[in-house]
């Protein structure tokens, strides 16, 4: 029982000391404004985690989308009411799916991407030789892969719900025959700007941050080895999954609970 | 004031985890001479590189470079001290998304505001002192295990640093190579006139470029002297080391029980 005590207490007091190295490794990369230089490094990896992401990204919107419209379609007009396939689309979208699943794809595409490459580097001593060459790797590898997935995941986020919606109108306007008006004006109305577009926004802003700086810091932390590099990009696509579906229960409790 | 040490390690003691890897180590490295840190595998002589440029900090003692305590250094005094420092790694360690160029020109570019016509000549001269002038348009991945070395050696005196370090530049390199390695840390020793240590466990090599050598284990330097009075030294440790001998007072065998008993042991067990 005492052993298990120990052993319950030492995985605590690690996952302590490992929040201590993410916040400590977030605050020194992030601190003070990007050089010129910066920027050219940010754009190099904007593109690799975010342009290289929309593939995966158009296509899982546009199979959510039509599977969410489907649905939608054949449960509605059993009551008549396929008018509201428009509105219950559009806010399922952009309250909930596209956040959540743009952050879960997000962590499996470029999250274990990061990982690895910076895990990589690691092992293979290059941010070692970086720091001794008076670079610091924090600035010049963690600060522009932070800033890029800050950036490139509520932009991505924004051509889900764009897809999805496409592929929910193929479905139901284009092929279920529903009409096109009654489907977009029922979209319009109920669809408020800041309550539905930008606090489902705001929540891939959070799920950004959070699931980026989970990739940089097992990438930085990891054990250098081909072993250790595994672990790593494993437990990036877990703990973000895990974090940002415990989030986004947080963040709508708080957005739209009422209490 | 003209440092006559650029580097003086004193009363020294690092430990990693339980196991004490410096237990009071005294060191110094004279301005623009070659000193040689040897040792078997696992007697801290990597360690002892990346605590004097600021890696990992001791847990007692002063390491002082070029009259500063780097031990006290906060990160960014660190950094610039490193502006001065070329360190050679053992698996080269050069960046693999950019070419044999960029990677020499990398610290020119981070840390100079040089005119790109300025940066091409000054890595043209540098790759051309390693004899890889014609390589630049390479990926690392391209290079041969000597080629991808040289390249971080070009790479490590493009800044023209004061100091030198040499993680294990002779391991497993075949004999052309080496010689090739050899002759251009002699040479880039004598004609910029910097500082270089040079940690490595292959004896004869070393002690032939050498000024100075030391040899550690257990914690603690256990020889040093010139070349050749480290190789005549009579101490049974050092020799067993200097002549490579299988069994000695580093005992061939890694502690175990009798082995009869153990035999037995298993067969009843």
């Amino acid at each position: 029982m005492i052993r298990f005590m120990r052993s319950v207490g030492a995985q605590a007091l690690e996952r302590l000391a490992s929040l201590g190295r993410a916040t400590v490794m977030w605050g020194t990369a992030m601190w003070g404004l990007p050089g010129p230089g910066d920027f050219t490094l940010m754009l190099k990896q904007i593109y690799h985690v975010g342009v290289l992401s929309l593939i995966i990204i158009v296509l899982s919107a546009f199979s959510i989308g039509a599977v969410i419209a489907l649905q939608f379609h054949t449960q509605l007009s059993r009551f008549g009411a396929e008018d509201a396939v428009g509105l219950g689309l559009a806010l399922t979208l952009l309250r909930e799916l596209g956040p959540v699943v743009t952050a879960l794809l997000f962590a499996g595409r470029a999250g274990s991407a990061i990982t690895a490459e910076i895990g990589l580097m690691k092992a293979t001593e290059q941010l070692s030789s970086m720091e001794m060459m008076g670079v610091d790797p924090l600035h010049r590898i963690v600060a522009p892969r932070l800033w890029a997935g800050i950036i490139s995941m509520p932009l991505l986020t924004a051509v889900f719900n764009v897809v999805a919606i496409y592929g929910g109108v193929i479905v139901a306007v284009e092929w279920l025959g529903s009409d096109p008006g009654a489907f977009w004006s029922g979209m319009r109305d109920a669809v408020e700007l800041w309550e539905d577009v930008g606090k489902g926004m705001l929540k891939s802003v959070a799920f950004a941050v959070v699931v980026t700086w989970i990739a940089v810091f097992q990438g930085y932390d990891t054990e250098p080895t081909a072993e250790g590099i595994g672990l790593a990009t494993t437990r990036t696509v877990v703990i973000s999954s895990v974090v940002v579906l415990a989030m986004d229960f947080l963040l709508t409790l708080s957005m739209y609970g009422d209490f | 004031m003209p440092v006559e040490n650029l580097i003086e390690i004193e009363g020294l003691r690092f430990k990693r985890g339980d196991r004490v890897i410096f237990d009071g180590l005294d060191m110094v490295v004279p301005a623009g001479q070659i000193t040689a840190i040897m040792g078997p595998s696992g007697s801290g002589k990597t360690t002892l590189l990346r605590i004097v440029g600021g890696q990992l900090r001791p847990d007692s003692g002063s390491v002082r470079v070029a009259g500063k305590d780097v031990c006290r250094m906060g990160r960014s005094e660190l950094f610039e001290l490193r502006k001065n420092i070329g360190m050679l790694f053992q698996s080269s360690a050069l960046f693999t998304d950019l070419n044999v160029f960029e990677n020499v020109a990398f610290p020119l570019r981070v840390h100079t505001d040089l005119p790109e016509d300025a940066i091409r000549d000054l890595v043209l001269m540098k790759l051309n002192a390693v004899g890889l002038r014609g390589a630049r348009d390479l990926e690392p991945s391209q290079l041969s295990g000597g080629m991808s070395r040289r390249v971080a050696l070009a790479r490590a005196i493009a800044l023209d640093p004061r100091l030198l370090m040499y993680d294990e530049p002779f391991t497993g390199q075949d004999p052309i190579a080496l010689g090739v390695l050899l002759s251009l840390i002699k040479n880039l020793n004598q004609a910029l006139g910097t500082t270089s240590m040079v940690v490595s466990h292959d004896v004869r090599e070393t002690l032939s470029i050498a000024h100075y050598v030391y040899v550690i284990a257990d914690g603690v330097v256990i020889g040093e002297g010139s070349p050749d009075s480290v190789a005549s030294n009579p101490s049974p440790r050092i020799q067993q080391f200097i002549n490579g001998s299988p069994d000695g007072p580093v005992p061939f065998h890694y502690p175990a029980e009798d082995f009869v008993y153990d035999l037995m042991g298993e067969s009843n067990g």
